[in-house]
């Protein structure tokens, strides 16, 4: 048929906007004093208001208003004189209240922006919001379709989140990782979240559609859920959009509808939709007053912003000469780039670049391996500006640095002190090397007669013979640069 | 909102009835429409309003002329689980065990 051959050529573009959930990381709920902590034993953080028993009445946690502040100073957002929480109405059990206080027309963060890879995305708006219990699904293999029967654990319930909803302004899933990697660093540089997805303390809902290139309304938007990683979400939004495609080629129509991402099958599912769920009711929750920032409290948010990740980025490519990669590692991980910059702040000798490279290599995988901060590890910042001193210095090589560095992780002390009781050293004593390639070219005459007669590739084989002898005979502890320009010297 | 001057708007059967469902109440028909009339009459008096000229006035958020009502991030005692567990209908693990959320109840 001629108009599926015409539809067919049709190139779609891709729009994408993303909720992003982040749990606050407060010691209390938003409106009681139970603890807000991860994996406590069930329903033992809880109390008359995350129950909603009768009676009960919820007071705002300042700090929640604190971290909400920080996040409308971060991302650009306009914070309005006045924003007042609603009660969103429906029926499920992970609700004991049978309503989650919510924002709704008057959030606290109105109109914001975040800039990534160069260009602006927008971000319509931030509130706060409760978080909502944990059911688990009781037979069935633990899906709620089938379940015989749900137990419910209230201790997330009440616990502070901020939804940050971006405008459907990103074209590809590449865009969307972009945002979420940028939001995460923002977030955590300004402390005011854990943001780990795995754990669910950042949780991300994509809104996908597609569209006719050159064409401006939005299509039906398919909203996806369930991705728990940032890679994740790429492959959830590659898929979808796939899906939408051949459908829309097929002629098949779009169904506005939430689908459920499969991590281990690569597919969305759409899920069967709750009834009337759509009409959420409503209406300003009587029961708090309005937030009204004062100037102090916009100050006090203001002043606890540190330097960005962006602005943290730009300068330590600049000033250390990092590659923008290596920068973008290290920044991801506020507590890691700290500690990199006290280290750089005390080198004596040595590159800041090696500062880095043992921060996102070894140290950040041992941090990860560990499960450790850096402020716990054995290696102060200094030690590591001390290890980079002596690589720099050429005391120790750089292979000989990584065991000195394991050593001082174990606790066995200074770099130095490790260096020396490990009977680590480089020798870099130009006569006593010397002396140790006079040895091996008299031991190898025919290697050194082949190197002399050789093409190219015969001279580049028994050069690294002769190399691989001298290092051998120095225990492996000489200078290599040393060695390689001896070397040089003894065959020409 | 556009201002609906004194324009009677009135609320039908089928909307008491979805508002019934919503709220998970059995009405029966009599009370649907005993109920259509009052919430009818009641959204009378809210047409009153709005043929008010309320050009510059803010909607109310809240009775009393308070804000930042704001409490100090510190822990306090929650309850005790087994207490509160035994006023629930049915318990299970540490967990209020409650019937299957989803499907043909």
């Amino acid at each position: 048929m001629s108009s599926n051959e015409v539809q067919a050529e049709i190139q779609y573009e891709t729009v994408i906007g993303l909720e992003v959930h982040v749990e606050l990381a407060t010691k209390t709920k938003l409106f009681c004093a139970c603890a807000n902590e991860f994996g406590s034993e069930p329903n033992t953080n809880i109390c008359p208001v995350c129950l909603g028993l009768p009676g009960s009445l919820p007071v705002l946690n300042e700090r929640v208003v604190d971290f909400a502040l920080r996040i409308g100073e971060a991302l650009n957002f306009t914070v309005p004189q006045r924003s007042i929480f609603h009660r969103k109405n429906y029926f499920y059990p992970d609700m004991p209240k049978d309503f989650q206080t919510s924002q709704y027309d008057e959030p606290i963060c109105a109109e914001g922006w975040i800039e990534v890879d160069g260009e602006r995305i927008g971000i319509e708006r931030a509130h706060m919001e409760e978080d909502t219990g944990k059911s688990t699904h009781v037979g069935g293999g633990g899906r709620i379709h089938d379940a015989d029967h749900s137990l419910v654990d209230y201790n997330r319930a009440g616990v502070p989140l901020m939804e940050i909803v971006s405008h459907p302004a990103m074209r590809s899933s590449e865009q969307a990782r972009g945002y979420v990697s940028e939001l995460r660093a923002v977030l955590l540089a300004i402390g005011v979240s854990d943001v780990k997805m795995e754990e669910g303390s950042m949780r991300v809902d994509a809104n996908v559609s597609i569209r006719p290139v050159g064409t401006t309304q939005l299509g039906t938007k398919v909203e996806i859920k369930n991705m728990n990683s940032i890679r994740s979400l790429g492959r959830a939004i590659d898929y979808e959009v796939e899906r939408q495609t051949i459908a829309t080629n097929t002629g098949e129509r779009i169904v506005q509808e939430t689908r459920h991402w499969d991590e281990s099958e690569g597919i969305t599912h759409g899920m069967r939709s709750k009834e009337g769920s759509s009409d959420y009711r409503f209406f300003p929750e009587p029961d708090l007053a309005p937030v009204a920032p004062t100037d102090e409290m916009r100050a006090a948010a203001r002043a606890a912003i540190p330097e960005l990740p962006a602005a943290l980025r730009e300068r330590i490519v600049a000033e250390w000469q990092v590659a923008e990669h290596d920068a973008r590692v290290l920044v991801a991980n506020p507590a890691l780039s700290d500690y990199a910059q006290e280290s750089v702040a005390a080198l004596a000798s040595g590159s800041a670049r090696d500062v880095v490279n043992w921060c996102t290599g070894e140290l950040l995988a041992y941090g990860n391996e560990t499960g450790s901060e850096p402020n716990s590890w054995a290696l102060s910042p200094i030690a590591l500006a001390e290890l980079v001193g002596l690589v720099g210095d050429g005391a120790i090589s750089r292979s000989q640095a990584k065991e000195v560095l394991a050593g001082c992780l174990a606790g066995e002390g200074a770099p130095s002190d490790v260096a020396s009781a490990r009977g680590l050293a480089q020798v870099s004593d130009e006569g006593a090397l010397a002396a140790i390639i006079a040895g091996v070219l008299e031991a190898n005459p025919d290697a050194v007669a082949e190197y002399r007669t050789g093409d190219e590739k015969a001279q580049k084989k028994k050069r690294g013979f002769l190399m691989g002898e001298a290092m051998k005979a120095s225990k492996g502890q000489g200078n290599p640069a040393l060695l390689n320009r001896l070397l040089d010297a003894g065959l020409a | 909102m556009a201002k609906q001057s004194n324009e009677q708007v009135s609320i039908t059967r089928s909307d008491v009835e979805h508002v019934a469902m919503l709220a998970r109440l059995a009405l029966t028909p009599d009370e649907v429409g005993e109920f259509a009339e009052q919430l009818t009459a009641i959204l009378g008096h809210a047409t009153d309003i709005s043929s008010l000229d309320l050009d510059g006035v803010p909607t109310t958020a809240h009775p009393l002329p308070v804000t930042n009502v704001l409490r100090e991030d510190v822990i306090g005692p929650s309850l005790d689980r087994d207490e509160v567990l035994a006023a629930a209908p049915s318990a299970e693990e540490g967990r209020f065990r409650v019937p299957r959320i989803m499907g043909e109840a």
